[in-house]
């Protein structure tokens, strides 16, 4: 079968200083013309050097068959955008060619169109005759968009009038309820409350299941887990990876550790730590972090994932009762929860001296998403003797902690739980 | 659409042919822009639809005050008739350069956030403003009967001069539109043109009335058969054959230059707006 969509070559260049061209004026774009009167090119399409440009996406070929579900996953900049903009037809190529096969239908922001000065009602109508459904599809539609939109009362009420929330649950509505064959669909998971996102993600889910072939962009790696089959990793504009979904944000999370953490390397240099309180000798040395799969851990973990930690200490004079710790807070400052190796029941007590290396590992770091300050230390005979607080930052990623795409947004843990609804004994009598 | 449906998007260079039936598939979109710029059009005014007649009103009771009373004007049709004959499709005209020449700076999120035909955006505002047309030529029938003015069957060419007057507002306005997402000195020169354009065209004066040689150089615009036409059917004032058809055919010509100049130009609108 031929693919629904067959990325062949594509690349897209745009100039750079494009902020003073976009707002050229006549007078530029004309003493230009009289400087050089010859040129065949019109009015202000003077050619640049290829020095004033980049290319946001470079010769990215991706086939992608029928039903299929393929997020793209990529830092900011990563081209995933423009991406989708060309597969959209919104912007053309620069090179390359796309082949598209089947009804279309983007979704590259929710409420597109929207008029402040239109009902709730008409607003249905425009928006979604914007996103490329017909007037009697809105019609068989309407009531299903109102309903899960949860704006009955205010139908006739001008938008303008709406709080932000229920705009962006009508606006969202709407879209949900496009249904082409293929859907293009960026980051547009992340709006409203916590419980409107997840009737979108239930939303979204239904409509990778019917079947549709769905490219996805998404901050959002637990969506992307949940929703996706495939993963394509973008960096630069190019691809560098392409798997299944769990592998390509494993692959992200690796080798470009989210959002500026590619620059963040996975060994703390703690001897010269500026968190160690002025009263410490330096006795430890350095904190290494991987994963569970012992690769290097670059600050980005993803929430429930496997963390190993291993600290790296010089005892100067011989002693059998040592102990180090790892201990996570929330920026706040509140203390979440410490790891500390006299929790571990079969510890040697043999005397030592010298390097020393304390291994910890932690199968599942039940955290929920956020930015995290880890603190290290090391106890020498039950006294504090050296700590290093603040030693190196942890982002926890989302991830799909219970299968379900959804991670609490409010405490600090995710708790394992499970739950079952008892079996109705009596119909209730009328 | 068929699963067969089959798009293929490259790169696009040069003058390219315009899709129509894309633009036939997307035809209901072009109703709703319409509507919706005719609902939109005098919400939270307190004259609402009225200001439709008012505008060609007014101009009409300065200038017959002007021309008729202080320094009048020789015109065959009692002068109200003759110039709110000619403010009708100027005021058309006027309104539709203003209106689609800002009709793509103003949807700025729906162009770099969806696809769809976006030649639809300042024909959807064009499109809406011959409403006002028509309730403009509404009045005209009352002001006729007040007067007593006899019309003729020539009264059915209305639509087509109705058509060509939207041939030329399109075609100038798509143009502009397409102007104005690069260089946005358009917003500032469309008022300053309409209104050196305005006293260009025979809407206060009858061609007859300038000097022969004048004539040639009014008659390129093409505004001026529409309008001197306009009066030809209503009034029954005379007017040069010729002169119609060589406003019809620029008319004609205009549009679709303005299609293909729009056509060529939308491609980097995403990028540049």
């Amino acid at each position: 079968m031929q693919p629904a969509i067959e990325i062949n070559g594509i690349s897209k260049r745009y100039r750079l200083g494009e902020g003073a061209q976009m707002y050229a004026s006549f007078r530029e774009a004309l003493s230009g013309k009289l400087k050089n009167p010859w040129k065949t090119k019109g009015i202000g399409r003077q050619r640049r050097g290829e020095k004033n440009s980049f290319w946001a996406v470079k010769n990215v070929s991706l086939n992608i068959a029928k039903g299929e579900t393929v997020a793209l996953i990529g830092s900011n900049g990563a081209g995933k955008s423009t991406l989708l903009k060309i597969i959209s037809r919104i912007t053309d190529p620069t090179e390359g060619y796309i082949k598209v096969r089947g009804r279309m239908g983007s979704l590259l922001e929710v409420g597109t169109g929207f008029h402040p000065e239109l009902k709730g009602r008409e607003n249905i109508y425009l928006n979604g005759a914007i996103l490329g459904m017909h007037k009697a599809e809105i019609d068989s539609k309407f009531d299903e968009i109102v309903s899960f939109a949860g704006i009955g009362k205010f139908l006739d009420t001008p938008v303008k009038r709406y709080s932000s929330g229920m705009y962006v649950r009508l606006a969202f509505s709407i879209a949900a309820h496009l249904d082409p064959e293929i859907l293009i669909v960026d980051e547009v998971l992340a709006v409203g409350d916590v419980a409107f996102q997840k009737k979108c993600l239930g939303k979204m889910s239904e409509a990778c299941s019917r079947a549709r072939t769905v490219v996805f962009v998404s901050h959002n790696l637990a969506a992307v887990e949940s929703l996706c089959s495939r993963g394509v990793v973008l960096h630069q504009g190019g691809i560098v990876f392409d798997g299944p979904a769990k592998d390509a944000i494993q692959f992200y999370l690796e080798n470009l550790g989210g959002d500026g953490g590619a620059s963040r390397s996975n060994i703390v240099d703690l001897a010269s730590s500026p968190g160690r309180p002025p009263k410490f000798r330096p006795h430890l040395k350095k904190l290494e972090l991987f994963n569970g799969d012992d690769r290097p851990l670059r600050g980005d973990v993803p929430a429930g994932g496997a963390l190993k930690a291993v600290i790296r200490f010089d005892l100067d004079t011989p002693c059998t009762s040592f102990d180090a710790w790892i201990a996570f807070d929330t920026l706040g400052g509140q203390r979440v929860c410490t790891a500390h190796s006299s929790y571990e029941p079969d510890r040697e007590h043999e005397e030592r001296v010298g390097q020393q290396t304390f291994t910890c590992e932690i199968p599942s770091l039940p955290l929920i998403p956020g930015e995290y300050k880890v603190h290290v230390g090391l106890d020498i005979a039950s006294g504090e003797a050296d700590w290093i607080e603040d030693a190196t930052r942890l982002t926890v990623l989302k991830s799909d902690f219970y299968g379900t795409g959804i991670l609490p947004t409010k405490g600090l843990l995710l708790l394992r739980n499970r739950w079952s609804l008892e079996y109705q004994r009596e119909a209730v009598a009328v | 659409m068929s699963a067969t449906y089959e798009l293929t998007i490259k790169p696009r260079k040069g003058w390219q042919p315009i899709d129509l039936k894309e633009l036939w598939l997307f035809r209901e979109l072009l109703g709703f822009l319409v509507w919706r710029d005719i609902k939109v059009r005098y919400k939270q005014t307190i004259l609402g639809g009225l200001w439709a007649i008012l505008q060609p009103l007014i101009g009409t009771i300065i200038f017959g005050v002007m021309f008729s009373k202080v320094a009048p004007i020789k015109t065959t049709a009692p002068y109200i008739l003759f110039v709110y004959a000619g403010l009708v499709p100027w005021t058309f005209f006027a309104n539709s350069l203003s209106m689609s020449s800002n009709s793509l700076i103003g949807s700025e999120q729906m162009i770099r956030k969806t696809y769809l035909p976006r030649v639809f955006l300042p024909l959807g505002a064009i499109l809406a403003l011959v409403l006002d047309m028509l309730i403009g030529f509404a009045l005209m029938s009352v002001l006729l009967v007040y007067y007593h003015y006899p019309v003729s069957a020539a009264l059915l060419w209305l639509p087509a001069l109705m058509l060509g007057c939207f041939f030329v507002a399109a075609g100038m306005g798509l143009t502009l539109s397409a102007l104005n997402v690069r260089y946005r000195d358009v917003k500032y020169v469309v008022p300053f043109f309409t209104q050196m354009l305005f006293f260009l065209t025979p809407v206060i004066y009858p061609l007859s009335s300038a000097p022969p040689k004048l004539k040639v150089l009014l008659a390129l615009n093409p505004m001026a058969g529409m309008i001197e036409g306009f009066r030809h059917v209503i009034l029954g004032s005379a007017m040069a054959g010729d002169l119609m058809w060589t406003s019809a055919a620029s008319a004609t010509l205009l549009f679709i230059a303005g299609l293909f100049m729009f056509h060529r130009m939308e491609r980097t609108f995403a990028d540049v707006i």
